[in-house]
């Protein structure tokens, strides 16, 4: 079974005027099909106004669709019945940390999701520190929330997720205020969870490094899927790409100017490692052809 | 027009159990004209800097010098400050609130007390400057693209007409074209009025690309300051202090490392390629 996934979904909503008369229809999301199995590390690209975050929050159902269905876990998102169900298949993490924070202290904020969840107060605070160490806030336990950094908010909202155990985390642009070393961190902490406990994760990003590691990747598009493919496939396309408004890694970018100086090197570069390769094994030919 | 701070220091709620010592005798001369570069983990201190440049956040200790001006003498003129050094913080577009985007931006020009035609003229000139499309001066604000916003919101400040344009991360949540517009529009700025700009910015890749000087912020002091080159080479420090250096200066260590005669001083795409293809024609 899928974990996610959406089929010819379509999300519509009214556009209204200054009087609040409809003046005409809106389609964020228009004929959307995605495939997500159990496990998977999934990105999606876009530029801003492309439809991601719209299609993101039909996956815990903060939206259900107008056309087409949207399946979480199993479950049709549009059953109001299994309303909860969805929300404990599949957590969300916003962009803005201080939109989802509501505690007065750190370990209180971590602690809200499993409590309504109903899970026992000793089983509460064990999962709070976990997911407190996972994301690095630990030292911050006692805290209040409204005294920390951006980056550190929004590691905490991460930890409040994760102390729910959702088999599906989502997340709406995470790193977008974080500093490089706090990027990395939120990411690597991601695929630790994915890799311990199979955590399937979605990611919406526009920072285009933090994709290479995913199993495939959808751009988005005025409400369309234009591009699914390996993360190889994809930032092969560097044209296509920039007409999406997005951008390549800049090794990627490196790779693809010098094989347009001549360089005779692959496309879809991903890695430092991979066009440091190339470029070595390259100069050791040319070095070769000298000497015979 | 330069700004100088002399062993500035800010301590957040001193005496209380969340006393930070935010900035530590921090001293810096910043000459009229430059385009500067503030890098720092998130915490390092860096917002709490530019508070400081326009005098919204004032020193627990040490001076702060504009144009030869200790700001924190008594009776210095603080308004006419804030209209010479404009500040746009984070996501600016949250300060949007007006009817209409050319309202919004007159906002600044209106508080400095100028008559309803400079405004205008202000205004107009401010969005022209951030290549805001004209048919859009009559939407409300808040129906407009996230890049969009931003513009508006940036342009709000310019009208102002500052001398010192400072950037809190205005990059920050908008895709990567948007990220290349608004940051070739403050770099054309920047050449045209010839003000000084100093952006804080999270993405090494970005700050190599624009600035002339960087300045690096750890744990409330001044860390490393410089030319992109001399900072960038200490990326084995800036990794200790949560930042990092742009992935092609990594690249260049590493094809250094299996021998290739390559330079290692390389901040930009452009100027790694042609440092590989360099060893290629020899």
């Amino acid at each position: 079974m899928e974990m996610v996934q959406a089929k010819e979904l379509v999300y519509e909503y009214e556009k209204r005027d200054d009087e609040g008369n409809v003046i005409g229809m809106n389609r964020a999301v228009d004929g959307v099909d995605i495939d997500v199995k159990p496990g998977q590390f999934v990105a999606i690209l876009g530029h801003n106004g492309s439809g991601k975050s719209t299609l993101a929050k039909h996956i815990n159902a903060i939206l259900v669709p107008t056309g087409g269905t949207m399946w979480v876990n199993g479950v049709d998102t549009k059953n109001p019945d299994e309303l909860m169900h969805v929300r404990q298949s599949a957590g969300m993490v916003f962009q803005n940390p201080d939109n989802q924070i509501i505690g007065t202290v750190v370990e209180e904020d971590v602690g809200f999701g499993p409590e309504n969840l109903g899970v026992p107060t000793d089983e509460i605070w064990t999962r709070v520190e976990e997911s407190l160490k996972a994301v690095g806030m630990l030292e911050y336990r006692t805290h209040s929330p409204n005294k920390l950094s951006g980056g550190q908010k929004q590691r905490v909202a991460i930890a409040g997720v994760i102390a729910m155990e959702p088999k599906c985390i989502v997340l709406d642009e995470p790193t977008a205020m974080l500093d490089p070393n706090g990027r990395k961190e939120v990411i690597s902490t991601v695929q630790e969870l994915r890799k311990k406990k199979q955590v399937t994760v979605i990611l919406i990003t526009h920072y285009m490094e933090e994709v290479i590691d995913a199993d495939q990747v959808y751009v988005m598009d005025g409400g369309h899927i234009v591009m699914h493919g390996t993360p190889r496939e994809i930032f092969s396309q560097v044209k296509e790409l920039k007409k999406y408004r997005l951008d390549v890694p800049q090794v990627t970018m490196l790779a693809e100017e010098l094989r347009n100086r001549g360089l005779d090197i692959p496309r879809g570069i991903l890695r430092r490692e991979e066009l440091v390769r190339y470029v070595t094994e390259l100069k050791e030919k040319e070095e070769k052809s000298h000497v015979n | 027009m330069s700004i100088k701070l002399e062993n500035l220091n800010y301590t957040y709620s001193p005496g209380n159990a969340y006393e930070k010592h935010a900035l530590k005798n921090v001293n810096l001369e910043i000459p009229h004209g430059q385009f500067v570069g503030i890098i720092g983990h998130t915490g390092s201190g860096k917002s709490t800097l530019i508070q400081h440049l326009n005098g919204l956040m004032k020193a627990t200790s040490g001076a702060l010098y504009y144009d030869g001006k200790n700001i924190y003498d008594e009776g210095y003129d603080m308004k006419a400050l804030r209209s010479q050094v404009g500040l746009v913080f984070q996501y600016p577009e949250h300060q949007l609130f007006e009817v209409d985007v050319l309202t919004d931006v007159c906002f600044g020009p209106k508080n400095q007390g100028l008559s309803e035609e400079e405004c205008l003229k202000r205004a107009k000139e401010a969005l022209e400057l951030v290549e805001f499309p004209e048919k859009y001066y009559h939407q409300s604000p808040f129906e407009l693209s996230g890049g969009q916003k931003r513009r508006a919101a940036i342009a709000g400040v310019l009208a102002m007409k500052p001398k010192v344009l400072v950037l809190d991360e205005p990059t920050a949540g908008l895709d990567p074209k948007g990220r290349d517009d608004i940051l070739d529009q403050i770099e054309r700025l920047h050449k045209e009025t010839g003000m000084t700009v100093i952006l804080v910015s999270h993405s090494m890749e970005d700050i190599a690309r624009y600035v002339e000087r960087i300045i690096v912020m750890n744990h409330g002091e001044k860390l490393f300051d410089g030319m992109p080159k001399e900072v960038f080479a200490h990326y084995k420090e800036l990794e200790q202090v949560g930042l990092a250096a742009p992935q092609v200066t990594y690249m260049m260590h590493d094809l250094k490392a299996q021998g290739m005669d390559v330079r290692t001083d390389v901040t930009t795409i452009e100027e790694a390629a042609d440092e590989i293809m360099r060893c290629f024609h020899d």
